[in-house]
């Protein structure tokens, strides 16, 4: 996979100000999220931390709202269970094409797309299942699937929830490194904080719909990133 | 790059190609042409009749329309009840082919048997409906009484006598579920009860029927609209407090003056249908034997075998054009394609579509196209495609995509065909039976399948030959229910059956 051409770096692709958003159910009102401020700039490399109902599901939705052609792995992965590892990576770049050569590759898929496919399986390690059906796979070659349809669609932004959670640390650490590579700006909600501090600039930290953090990397402590998940 | 795909979407696939295969060689054998010289001027004939509904042509109207819900409240309550205590004892094997024997056979055949004891009586309408309906309630209660939670029955302390074990723990449970598919029933019965108009009894298919014929499309559409307007308003009528009273009614209404005497019954049942070489002989005598053996032959050859073979033919092509209209149509009322007043449109017209009983709808266009095979081909993918497609339709709602999936076409063929194909192939194999059914009855209408041979042999007064027929019928129902069944085993697909086989 080659490098796309990262966007000029420093131009604003995110931006909430005093974002509110909250629902109403039996107990009263809900707030998801609360006050939220921030942009993130192209090129820039972010983490979002936060225990679960924290709201960053939320906020990773928001933010493909402003930006609607990044490159998007969703938790719940969204893949098409009856078709091959190839066509669910096909996806990613529908789009791009026509309906006939679409429908062509639906039914016979053509040699070259093969070809341009067998190359990330290798990377994501799904060349063996590249011609077996998702539904067919184990829930961590699902999420490479998953993953690897967001890359095969070559966008210079990329926003995840939790894409490497149902695989091993070793295969995570490299899942990361190679979401970076393909990607001038990225977003990812993490649980695992080493990884976050390991692979990502800035880390963003939420808790109950606020933001709780936002600082370096570099600076960044284990304990102050670990406070995130504690109630103050 | 030599190795072969091997994917769930491509055992489908293959699966479709054989039936599309099979069906390119039954359209080779079947009966289709456009017999008609001028088909355009009928059908135009018949636009402006819809367009100009006649509601004061006939004073018959109310009457027609009150038997024919008369007809199908009656009927379908004591299908229900019977149907009902028939489900408690369905693990006895017996009790399940019988079942499967009284429900394979088609309400018309039912009605024509009955005629020939009970003459154009009340009672014919109703033990016509009422007993297939009983082997369909049986069987559907069986299965949904066997799928509610069974654990709060293991609950209750041992010793407690089973009467009350039932009414307290299965039927509360399953109560909703029984409810909800009694009703849906009531609107199956409803079409069931019009189309025995088609054989003499005063329901609204009776009228239909003179109408079309006698050209008189205005009436026609009049009768068709209200029929309509009861399919469409029956959940706002229909509460479980008014039943009784709906009942009463009904028994009110409809005269009960049937002229039931013994001697009519053995004659029925001791000459008629025995067959003609065995009336009077020592069963045993081997010049009997012989006569009945080439009877048998005569019928068996000149009769079961092109009438199964037509049957087959088809509902075969039925099927795979029903499947065909499904795959077009259930995108206008699915939500990952439409919005809400697109979809309101795609509604009425499914609605209107399944409405329909395809014996009426295969009447009109056979006005239009002329005899042969095509009318009933595209009656009966027009109502079972129009079926399927609204189950296929609101399954698809159901299907939760990510939020970036494609859109039009690409959405169509990459995110929702793959994923809804099982069930759409789930329903379709389910309704096989129903579709085989309904090309057999419409051979009265003259296409050479089983009903045409049936109703020929009642038209001669051959009750014997009916009789058989008749049976012959239930026995290719019951197995192309099994071969259904076996397929849908090897594929592997599970679908909730009960809303895909009225």
């Amino acid at each position: 996979m080659h490098r796309p051409a990262p966007d000029r770096a420093g131009t604003p692709l995110f931006q909430l100000h005093n974002h509110q958003l909250s629902y109403a159910d039996q107990q009263g009102e809900k707030v998801v999220l609360a006050d939220l401020s921030l942009c993130i700039h192209a090129g820039e490399k972010v983490a979002l931390v936060g225990s679960s109902g924290s709201g960053k599901s939320t906020l990773l939705k928001l933010l493909r709202q402003q930006q609607p052609d990044s490159a998007y792995c969703p938790q719940h992965l969204g893949l098409v269970g009856p078709l091959s590892v190839f066509h669910n990576l096909y996806m990613g770049r529908l789009q791009r094409y026509g309906w006939r050569r679409n429908l062509r590759n639906l039914v016979w898929p053509s040699r070259e797309q093969l070809q341009a496919t067998a190359h990330l399986a290798t990377e994501l390690g799904l060349d063996a299942q590249l011609r077996r059906s998702v539904d067919r796979l184990s829930g961590g070659q699902q999420q490479r699937t998953a993953l690897g349809r967001a890359l095969y669609q070559q966008s210079p932004i990329f926003i995840g929830d939790e894409p490497v959670s149902s695989v091993d640390e070793f295969q995570a650490d490299q899942l990361l490194g190679l979401i970076n590579r393909a990607h001038a700006t990225v977003v990812v909600a993490l649980h695992d904080q080493t990884l976050a501090l390991k692979h990502y600039e800035r880390i963003i930290g939420l808790r109950g719909g606020r933001l709780v953090l936002d600082a370096p990397a570099a600076t960044l402590t284990a304990d102050e990133l670990a406070a995130v998940y504690h109630a103050p | 790059m030599s190795a072969a795909f091997d994917t769930t979407a491509g055992r489908f696939r293959r699966v479709s190609l054989g039936l599309a295969l099979v069906t390119a060689a039954a359209l080779l054998l079947a009966d289709i042409e456009l017999v008609s010289s001028n088909p355009w001027f009928e059908l135009s004939r018949i636009g402006l009749g819809l367009l100009t509904p006649d509601f004061f042509s006939t004073e018959a109207l109310l009457a027609s329309l009150l038997n024919t819900l008369a007809f199908a409240l009656l009927g379908v309550a004591a299908a229900n009840v019977i149907g009902l205590v028939l489900a408690l004892f369905f693990k006895w094997r017996p009790l399940q082919l019988f079942c499967a024997l009284i429900r394979a056979i088609h309400e018309l055949f039912w009605a024509l048997l009955f005629l020939q004891i009970f003459g154009l009586s009340t009672l014919t309408g109703l033990l016509a409906i009422a007993i297939p309906y009983t082997g369909i309630f049986a069987k559907v209660y069986a299965e949904i009484l066997e799928e509610s939670d069974q654990r709060p029955a293991e609950l209750i302390p041992p010793g407690s006598d089973r009467l009350s074990l039932f009414l307290y723990t299965r039927i509360p449970l399953a109560f909703a579920h029984l409810r909800n598919y009694s009703l849906y029933r009531l609107e199956c019965g409803i079409r069931s009860s019009a189309v025995l108009g088609f054989i003499g009894l005063p329901t609204l298919g009776f009228h239909l029927e003179t109408a079309f014929s006698q050209g008189l499309y205005s009436q026609a559409a009049a009768l068709l609209y209200l029929f309509f307007a009861l399919i469409a308003s029956l959940r706002w009528w229909m509460r479980g407090w008014l039943l009784p009273l709906y009942l009463c009614g009904a028994l009110w209404w409809l005269p009960f003056d049937a002229l039931l005497s013994f001697s009519t019954l053995q004659q029925f049942f001791g000459h008629d249908i025995v067959p003609a070489p065995l009336r009077g002989q020592p069963l045993l005598a081997l010049d009997t034997l012989a006569r009945f053996g080439h009877w048998l032959g005569g019928i068996l050859q000149h009769q079961a075998l092109p009438g199964v073979g037509n049957t087959l033919v088809l509902s075969l092509i039925a099927m795979v054009g029903s499947g065909l209209l499904t795959l077009l149509l259930f995108p206008l009322i699915s939500t990952q394609f439409l919005r809400r007043p697109a979809r309101l449109a795609g509604h009425l017209l499914l609605v209107v579509l399944r409405s329909i009983p395809e014996l009426i709808l295969a009447f009109v266009i056979l006005l239009v196209t002329g005899p042969s095979m095509l009318p009933a081909i595209i009656a009966l993918a027009l109502h079972n495609g129009a079926i399927i497609g609204h189950l296929v339709g609101r399954y698809s709602d159901t299907l939760n995509l990510r939020e970036d999936a494609s859109h039009g076409l690409n959405r169509y063929l990459f995110e929702v065909l793959p994923r809804i194909y099982p069930q759409f192939l789930a329903f379709l194999l389910y309704r096989w039976e129903v579709i085989m059914r309904e090309s057999a009855i419409l051979g009265i209408l003259g296409i050479h399948t089983l009903g045409f041979f049936i109703d020929s042999a009642f038209e001669e007064l051959r009750f014997d030959r009916a009789v058989l027929l008749i049976l012959i019928t239930a026995l290719l129902n019951m197995s192309l229910d099994q071969l259904a069944r076996g397929l849908r085993q090897r594929l592997q697909l599970n679908a909730n059956p009960q809303q895909a086989n009225c």
